[in-house]
């Protein structure tokens, strides 16, 4: 399972690239491989607020709907908008191109609590 | 049902072994996919696939009386039932409520397979074994009914190529049963029960033989499949291609809260028969019309795909909720079956799907969702 060292991981599987005080969000890996044929993305609002641990996505694949998480508070500065149209995306290059949205964080210091690589990888098994 | 552990049944390694990845379905613990629901489906569609149907029950009815007393426990006719074919029917309450849907076949003049969904078995078991006909031993009325569920394994094999499939297995002699038929054929020293039926809309066939053989006949299916694309099938691509034919799921669209004839299934149900349990109330139905019916319906543009228990509205009204629902893999946009209030808007008509708190719209279809 592809891990990459530079990003940060959340218990719910997503992944989160920090740059200052923004992030860009994703699934990992495991998360497209178990969801598997990803259909529809329901994306946030650019401009929208989210409370850390408030559902700001959500994933479907053929079986099921998952709820995606914000890991910190703040601000969408942007979502993929590719993936309304290519919601596979997520499955093919889900570090890459199936990026989710861009959030700006109230208050970076609140980012905490995440995995790293090595931490995740353990999770995972 | 029954809250012990999930079952497994005989072709458990098998699953694993395949990568299949296991989910508690009905009691038992099932693939729900392989490696992609949207590949098993098209699989099916283009090629063949099979699907590890083992959980279902086998009851075994025979005597004298069977055929007669069978006639009144189920709504279709078995008086033209002949041997070697089988009928959909139902198991009814007396309130004309669905205890199951069922195949029953005619194995002999006397000797009838009823091939039920996984989560019934107990209680159509239960029913049927306290309806028999009258208190005395089984012996002087004639009707013996027996659970042989766990001495069977089962196999659908279904797809185009299934008859490419079938010659690789059985020399181009041996010819496939034809629709609705079942037959006995061999297989390496196993004896088994081959039905041209299936539940994904292609032609196709389910097996029926001796649990112990279950993991030997899947192994040779696949290997002679290879070469016609076949994969095998999980759960969801099972879903999947139902729901595009518009064929009800037990638990989801039928249950004792549901008859038949809202389900659309009429055909399967015959009133002039004199008496079979829930006639009555089928007949008061019809007769003062019914109070909802399940309809097929599609998306209409993007949009999240539509799953059970999402609530219907018509004409800014509430009219119903899902009770299936999916991505069609072969239609690409959102199909579900819904039961609404009558009078239920028309194929053509708009409806709209509440999707976490936002509408969708809808169209009203007839059945099939999908053809060729």
């Amino acid at each position: 399972m592809n891990v990459p060292d530079d990003l940060l991981y959340t218990e719910s599987h997503e992944w989160i690239r920090r740059d200052g005080d923004t992030i860009r969000v994703g699934i990992t890996d495991h998360a497209q491989a178990e969801l598997t044929d990803v259909v529809y993305v329901e994306l946030p609002k650019k401009g929208a607020t989210y409370d850390a641990r408030g559902t700001i996505a959500v994933v479907e694949s053929v079986k099921a709907a998952s709820d995606i998480y914000a890991p910190a508070k703040g601000t969408v500065l942007e979502a993929n908008q590719a993936l309304e149209s290519n919601p596979a995306l997520l499955n093919t290059d889900p570090y890459g191109e199936g990026w989710i949205f861009l959030l700006k964080m109230d208050d970076p210091n609140q980012l905490s609590g995440l995995k790293d690589a090595a931490a995740y990888r353990a999770a995972l098994g | 049902m029954s809250e012990a552990a999930p079952k497994t049944t005989p072709l458990y390694d098998e699953h694993l072994r395949l990568g299949g990845k296991m989910i508690p379905f009905g009691g038992w613990l099932m693939p729900v996919q392989y490696s992609s629901i949207m590949e098993e489906h098209q699989a099916v569609r283009n090629n063949v696939g099979v699907f590890d149907i083992s959980h279902m029950g086998e009851l075994v009815a025979r005597g004298p009386g069977a055929g007669a007393w069978l006639d009144t426990m189920l709504t279709n006719n078995i008086a033209k039932l002949e041997v070697g074919t089988g009928q959909y029917t139902f198991l009814l309450n007396d309130n004309a409520g669905i205890i199951d849907d069922l195949i029953v076949y005619r194995i002999e003049d006397e000797k009838f397979l009823l091939v039920v969904n996984a989560s019934r078995i107990e209680d159509d078991f239960g029913w049927l074994r306290s309806h028999l006909p009258g208190s005395t031993p089984a012996a002087a009325t004639g009707v013996q009914i027996e659970d042989q569920s766990d001495q069977y394994a089962g196999l659908a094999i279904q797809g185009p190529r299934v008859g490419e499939l079938f010659s690789a297995l059985f020399g181009a002699a041996n010819k496939l049963p034809a629709r609705n038929q079942i037959a006995r054929f061999d297989l390496g020293g196993t004896s088994l029960r081959i039905a041209r039926t299936g539940y994904t809309g292609e032609d196709g066939i389910e097996v029926f033989f001796a649990a112990e053989a279950a993991a030997r006949v899947w192994k040779e299916v696949l290997e002679k499949g290879k070469s016609l694309g076949m994969r095998p099938c999980g759960l969801g691509a099972r879903d999947t291609l139902r729901l595009e034919m518009c064929y009800p799921l037990n638990g989801s669209d039928l249950s004792p809260a549901h008859n038949p004839l809202e389900a659309g299934l009429g055909f399967f149900v015959d009133l002039t028969k004199a008496r079979f349990s829930g006639r009555e109330k089928l007949l008061r139905e019809k007769e003062n019309g019914l109070s909802r019916r399940l309809v097929p319906f599609r998306m209409k543009g993007k949009g999240p795909p539509p799953r059970p228990h999402y609530r219907v509205f018509h004409a800014g009204a509430e009219v119903g909720e899902l009770t299936s629902g999916t991505l069609s893999p072969s239609l690409n946009y959102g199909i579900g079956m819904a039961y609404l209030t009558t009078p239920a808007p028309k194929p053509g008509e708009e409806i709209e799907i509440e999707i976490r708190g936002q509408k969708f719209p809808a169209v009203i279809e007839k059945k099939p969702l999908y053809k060729k």
